[in-house]
């Protein structure tokens, strides 16, 4: 005969080595509250680690002078927007195969902040592109695929909110957020497809970066600190929308009740 | 198998009766196709050669927003009538239902558009030999407008304000196609080889027809859930 003690050893086994554990939005939603100041964290430390090899470390560019800095944030800013809508689309993919709820919040927790480093790209873009190229918006390949995925952000933010029910939502919303995947390695690659006027990429795992170190250090800490900031922002989003969603069941009326 | 031949069948010859029985809708698509092109040269003015460089890109923006509007048609009326419940019952794999309904939408307001395109072009003074381009680059891309429309139209089935929203949803994705059959059109005017663009459209319009069916099928059924 199993006792109450048996009992809960064996659910703090089972949580011990189960990965879905965390899963269910009740269980999820401390793991974030605890998980997502440090991150935070650790984004503002990378940040000001990022920013001052950036601005104070790293030389002058010879062809572009100081403007160049503007990478320091637009690549970053680039590849974040790409990545989270990877991100976003897997958590999709992973709702509709499983069904499960949390997937959803998760892949709507993401979706601002994907908008939000879309647009930093776009912005940051133009302000380096006047300078550069003389100009604010070019119709070049890379740009507009950016400008589409921008796009995308707003079509599945815009649908998920039209839709009443939100797991109806997080369903179709999913779809299309798989069906614009497409879109990622036509960004990514648009450069080596099309020979535009938007540079080639000077980062790559294969072969060598064609930059200096501290500039390439720089960046790097800075997409660290941007990867940390989503993961910070989405975190924390998602417990205001598992709060909102779950606003009927008992532990978030004890939980509101208790923190009040 | 037959059975499969044979509902694809029934959905086409279906939709299709349908919408002659509608006839003004049919023609409402085409007008809009016809008005949207002659609001340009009021816009941009009657400088020929203006019009001339122009026209590639007004043709294609104007079919594509043409097809837009038709989506609505494509699966709403029987979503609301529950004849959508009814095909999702049906023994026969749903993608099947979608692809006579994309294939029909095609039909009504794809080609006509492909049809009438050349003599739209005449009014922009395009030159003669691009002709063939156009309407080969309409026919390839146009069938892909429906498909990847369809995914919209059955994401917004029953949603508020669908209209705008599929706009939002579908135009983003339609752009490759905008910039292949314009590209095409723009080459054969120069008097370049179009084989290329060609080829890109054929290959846009192979793998969405292989991939958007499925998203399609899902999207209904979470509608109807």
């Amino acid at each position: 005969m199993k006792t109450t003690a048996d009992v809960r050893s064996g659910a703090a086994e089972r949580r011990r080595y189960n990965l879905f554990w965390f899963s269910s939005p009740q269980t999820f939603f401390p793991l974030a509250g605890r998980l997502a100041p440090w991150f935070a964290a650790a984004a503002a430390v990378l940040a000001a680690a990022g920013l001052y090899v950036s601005f104070l470390l790293a030389p002058t560019d010879a062809q572009q002078g100081e403007s160049y800095r503007i990478i320091f944030i637009h690549v970053p800013a680039a590849w974040m927007s790409m990545f989270l809508y990877v991100v976003m689309a897997f958590w999709s993919a992973v709702g509709l195969v499983f069904n499960t709820r949390l997937s959803g919040m998760m892949a709507n927790a993401v979706a601002p902040t994907g908008a939000l480093f879309t647009f930093i790209a776009l912005w940051t873009g133009a302000l380096w592109g006047k300078p550069t190229w003389g100009a604010w918006w070019v119709w070049d390949a890379r740009l507009t695929s950016e400008l589409i995925l921008l796009f995308l952000y707003f079509g599945y933010m815009a649908l998920h909110a039209a839709i009443e029910d939100p797991r109806r939502a997080d369903k179709a919303a999913g779809i299309l957020a798989m069906v614009g995947v497409v879109n990622v390695p036509i960004i990514y690659f648009s450069v080596k497809w099309w020979n535009t006027l938007h540079q080639g990429a000077s980062v790559s795992l294969t072969k060598a970066p064609t930059m200096a170190a501290t500039m390439l250090a720089g960046m790097l800490l800075m997409a660290l600190s941007f990867w940390m900031y989503s993961i910070a922002a989405a975190l924390w989003r998602a417990r205001a929308i598992v709060l909102e969603r779950e606003r009927n069941s008992d532990w978030v009326a004890d939980y509101v009740r208790t923190t009040r | 198998m037959s059975s499969v031949l044979q509902t694809l069948g029934m959905v086409v010859y279906r939709d299709l009766l349908i919408a002659f029985r509608r006839r003004s809708d049919l023609a409402n698509t085409v007008l809009f196709f016809v008005l949207v092109v002659s609001m340009f040269p009021f816009g941009v003015g009657p400088e020929p050669n203006l019009l001339r460089a122009v026209a590639p890109g007004v043709l294609w923006v104007a079919a594509l927003l043409a097809s837009m509007l038709a989506l609505s048609r494509m699966f709403a009326t029987d979503y609301a009538d529950g004849t959508l419940e009814q095909m999702v019952m049906s023994p026969v794999p749903l993608s099947v239902v979608v692809f006579g309904k994309i294939a029909a939408h095609w039909l009504v307001t794809g080609v006509p558009l492909v049809l009438l395109a050349p003599v739209l072009a005449l009014q922009f003074d395009v030159p003669q030999s691009a002709y063939g381009t156009l309407m080969a680059s309409l026919a390839l891309g146009t069938p892909v407008l429906s498909l990847i429309g369809a995914i919209g139209a059955a994401l917004t089935l029953g949603v508020r304000g669908s209209g705008v929203l599929t706009a939002l949803l579908v135009l983003p994705l339609y752009v490759p196609v905008l910039i292949l059959g314009a590209g095409a059109v723009d080459s054969a005017a120069a008097g370049m080889d179009v084989s290329a663009h060609l080829s890109l459209l054929a290959a846009l319009l192979i793998f969405a027809a292989a991939f958007s069916l499925w998203p399609v099928a899902a999207a209904l059924r979470i509608a109807l859930e």
